[in-house]
């Protein structure tokens, strides 16, 4: 195996390529589907992973795309393996190429019996070819359904039964229904079997973005309004809770800024309606001050922020994990928040809800923070829902004084209108009816208040299930990584014998629950995508000091088989 | 004396000697003392303040309230409303305030029309931070960010307002406390977005008690639904030239409002999220 060049630049695609029947002994397939922006890659790609699901496969799927919204290069990486998948391999078993430039950029990805789909048309290479103009015009179609076409060569080609996958195309391609199946079952027709996939069955599994998971998270745990401002990568949760508002009985709003996002969201909270924002590092600049009145005035709130590519506008539609100290440290003052980072579909469900139970629980700012590779990614996860307990609220004593000086710091809360009483809420320091205070006394008080409910939210926190732990978790060697990157790094773990050590809490650092973590470890390789270093800035506060520090900032995720030679050359 | 001293809260007032702050607070009063009379409890407000001199009265009244950040009263007004509709939701903000830092969210709320009131203490001066420029000042004001006087215009708000689709647009005058109360309580009233400029008098910065006095006048209402007349009647004054400054209600329409009013579904969450997953599948 030839080194490959991960740290910026190009990536050169040097390696031999571990094709499907290679990768150890799980059955996986892998698929890139690519052509322009506006060709509908991303939906065409869904409908593929959703082909593999229903056949019983766990299937991972990568969106790479440029920030535009006509021509540039667009493309999928669908993975499907018979296990759970949270990354991808820098080979790929097929390519279906809906223009050359996808043949050209990637045919070097190709395992040693992959083939490229192509249309002729548009494409000039050797493999499976598809003539899409002369198809769709015979069945009198339109240029979109030339999708639908090759999905289904791709199936036929692999020798799936057409009663398997005519029930997927059925639900996911509802326009135009009749005319698309007609032409997925002409270029069926067409074609002939030449692989067999083996199919291992079972019920399909929901296979949705990880913005999706995370919506269905907050909803979980009892959102009732969603504001945000369209950014990318964060504009999926506003997409998909705008798509279910009604069904679930929730508002979605957005409105003209970020700014007013976040004061709108904390309007919602203080009138006793569960609130979360979501937005990515540029948006979240615009959320301090709001963020900041949220810690001074205890409203509780829940804040999504999916990372991108910066500084600035940096790269929009690529990833980055460079906005966690920025997350952690924001807003002037001194207040606690709480910070999750999930990797898995699992983990978005659970921790969306958890963050609205803290939220309410402590009267914090309760954040997820993810990025592009999780957000945009598509996972297959389980469809058996956890209990969700509903929130327990301690109740008021009245005359109700909204800043009451409770043992542990949380005065209870009471929303408008409440017969008789008065909510006051304050940006200034106050008292603990809510009024404006000097007072240097007061000021102490308040200030330990909240410094109370920072050691209760430590204390919620530093549990054994705050940190992960995988691979071989008796292991000397040690990787330590956070958020979407642990889901590369697991699946590498066990054939190269080491522990991931993976914070799923980041703030307040549940430290016990992860030195316990790092028991009898000798070596630590710390795995993340910033320049700076920020999970081992955080640990070294610890005392934790890592051996090695990979970094990636690029923008791009790195294929298993980057980050395993990477990883390798350290251990 | 008020027979509902309730309704005054415990907080030591701080605001200078002769501040027009306390003409708006006596009139604001007075109108939630008529709203409980006819039935309104007062619990069924919420006052939402910026940050300036004009904010403190959020602090003087027992009601309900959200002392907010510099030029974000409407946002988070915006939200209470969404969240509650049954509330009567009331802005208290500065013009550096409103017209300045906040200026995009009133465009939007004009613009959305929704359902609260907003009363911008317009003393035409930042008064908390000693004396700079506002957007409403007058061409040529001299203050400690400028020195050598402003050389720009001030920005006409009432035009901005009906030009964003405001549908109550209404000037009321410290020193006219009746006008004032009067357009409160049809301000809040109002189903839809309101706002009233209040001039006020800085007492200690930019006192105009002499001129304002010689320039007002009560206008017209006869054609207060006709929109060129309002911008007709907005036009009179450009905020910085003398000559007459009409007070009163300029514009006021019906037109469809936030929030919707439609029931949300109560839903067994469960089993939506379990729906979507099957969906999904």
């Amino acid at each position: 195996m030839h080194p490959i060049v991960c740290t910026g630049g190009n990536i050169h695609y040097q390696i031999k390529h571990i094709s499907h029947r290679e990768a150890g002994t799980v059955a996986e397939f892998s698929v890139l589907i690519g052509g322009k922006a506006g060709d509908g890659i991303s939906q065409a790609g869904q409908v593929i992973g959703s082909v593999f699901s229903s056949l019983g496969y766990h299937v991972y799927q990568y969106v790479d795309y440029p920030s535009l919204i006509r021509g540039g290069h667009n493309f999928c990486i669908i993975r499907a393996a018979e296990s759970p998948v949270t990354a991808f391999r820098s080979g790929v078993d097929v390519i279906i190429a809906f223009d050359q430039q996808t043949a050209d950029l990637h045919k070097g990805r190709l395992s040693d019996d992959g083939i490229i789909i192509f249309d002729t048309d548009r494409v000039k290479t050797e493999g499976l070819e598809i003539s899409l103009g002369t198809l769709i015009s015979k069945h009198q179609g339109i240029p979109i359904m030339g999708n639908t076409a090759m999905i289904s060569a791709l199936f036929r080609y692999l020798g799936v039964p057409w009663e398997m996958m005519e029930p997927v195309l059925q639900r996911k391609i509802p326009k135009s229904q009749e005319k698309n199946l007609e032409i997925a079952r002409a270029a069926w027709d067409i074609l002939s079997p030449s692989r067999e996939l083996s199919i291992p069955g079972g019920a399909p599994k929901p296979f949705l973005s990880g913005n999706e998971w995370i919506g269905l998270g907050l909803l979980a745990g009892g959102l009732d309004a969603y504001v945000a401002y369209p950014m990318t990568p964060s504009s999926g949760i506003l997409h998909f809770l705008a798509s279910i508002a009604d069904e679930a009985g929730i508002q979605v709003y957005h409105p003209e800024s970020e700014i007013a996002v976040i004061l709108m969201a904390l309007g919602f909270s203080y009138a006793g309606k569960k609130a979360a924002v979501g937005t990515s590092g540029g948006g979240f600049c615009l959320m301090t001050e709001g963020l900041s009145l949220a810690g001074q005035a205890e409203i509780p709130i829940v804040i999504v922020v999916s990372q991108r590519t910066g500084p600035s506008t940096g790269l929009p539609t690529y990833t980055a994990q460079s906005d966690l100290l920025f997350i952690r440290h924001a807003g002037q003052g001194e207040f606690p928040r709480w910070i999750a980072a999930p990797a898995t579909p699992e983990e978005a469900l659970f921790l969306g809800a958890e963050a609205v139970r803290i939220a309410w629980k402590f009267q914090v700012p309760a954040f997820i923070v993810t990025d592009k590779s999780f957000s945009e990614g598509l996972f297959t996860g389980s469809s058996d829902l956890p209990d969700f307990p509903p929130h327990r609220v301690s109740a008021p004593a009245f005359p109700y004084h909204r800043y009451e000086d409770m043992p542990d710091g949380i005065s209870p809360l009471l929303a408008p209108p409440h017969p008789g009483e008065v909510v006051k809420i304050n940006s200034y320091t106050h008292d603990f009816k809510g009024i404006t205070t000097e007072d240097s006394q007061i000021t102490i008080a308040m200030v330990e208040k909240r410094k109370r409910k920072e050691q209760g939210l430590k204390e919620y926190t530093d549990q054994p299930q705050s940190v992960i732990i995988a691979g071989d978790e008796k292991a000397p060697v040690c990787v330590i990584t956070w958020g979407s990157v642990r889901g590369q790094v697991t699946e590498i773990a066990k054939d190269n014998s080491f522990r991931v050590v993976s914070p799923l809490i980041i703030e307040p650092f549940p430290i016990k629950a992860f030195m316990a973590a790092l028991e009898g470890v000798t070596k630590i390789i710390v795995v993340e995508e910033s320049v700076a270093g920020q999970i081992d800035k955080i640990l070294k506060e610890f005392g934790i000091v890592p051996d090695e520090l990979l970094l990636r900032y690029d923008g791009r995720p790195s294929t298993i088989e980057e980050l395993e030679t990477r990883i390798r050359r350290v251990l | 004396m008020s027979p509902n001293a309730t309704l005054v809260s415990e907080a030591k007032n701080t605001w200078c000697p002769g501040c027009g702050n306390f003409a708006i607070q006596h009139a604001f009063r007075y109108v939630i003392e008529e709203f409980e009379k006819e039935g309104i409890p007062k619990e069924k407000f919420v006052l939402v303040s910026g940050i300036g001199c004009h904010a403190k009265i959020v602090d003087y009244f027992n009601l309900n309230s959200f002392y907010s950040l510099h030029g974000r009263t409407i946002p988070v007004a915006t939200g209470i409303k969404m969240a509650n509709p049954d509330l009567k939701v009331i802005c208290f903000a500065g013009d550096g305030d409103l017209y300045a830092e906040g200026l995009d969210h009133l465009i939007h709320a004009a613009k959305r029309n929704i359902d609260i009131t907003v009363i911008c203490h317009n003393n035409r001066v930042y008064g908390l931070t000693t004396g700079q420029y506002t957007p409403t000042s007058p061409y040529g004001y001299q203050g400690r960010s400028t020195p050598n006087g402003i050389h720009e215009y001030p920005l006409n708000i009432i035009e901005m307002l009906l030009g964003s689709g405001a549908s109550f647009v209404a000037r009321a005058y410290s020193r006219n406390t009746p006008l004032l109360k009067r357009i409160i309580h049809e301000a809040i009233c109002h189903p839809g977005f309101a706002h009233i400029d209040v001039l006020q008098i800085c007492a200690t910065f930019f006192n105009m008690t002499s001129l304002y006095d010689e320039q007002v006048y009560e206008t017209s209402e006869a054609n207060v639904s006709q929109f060129d007349m309002a911008c007709r009647t907005g036009q009179q004054w450009n905020y910085s030239d003398p000559g007459p400054i009409p007070l009163g209600i300029f514009y006021k329409t019906i037109r469809p409002s936030l929030p919707e009013k439609r029931e949300l579904q109560q839903t067994d969450r469960k089993k939506v999220i379990q729906d979507i997953l099957t969906r999904y599948s």
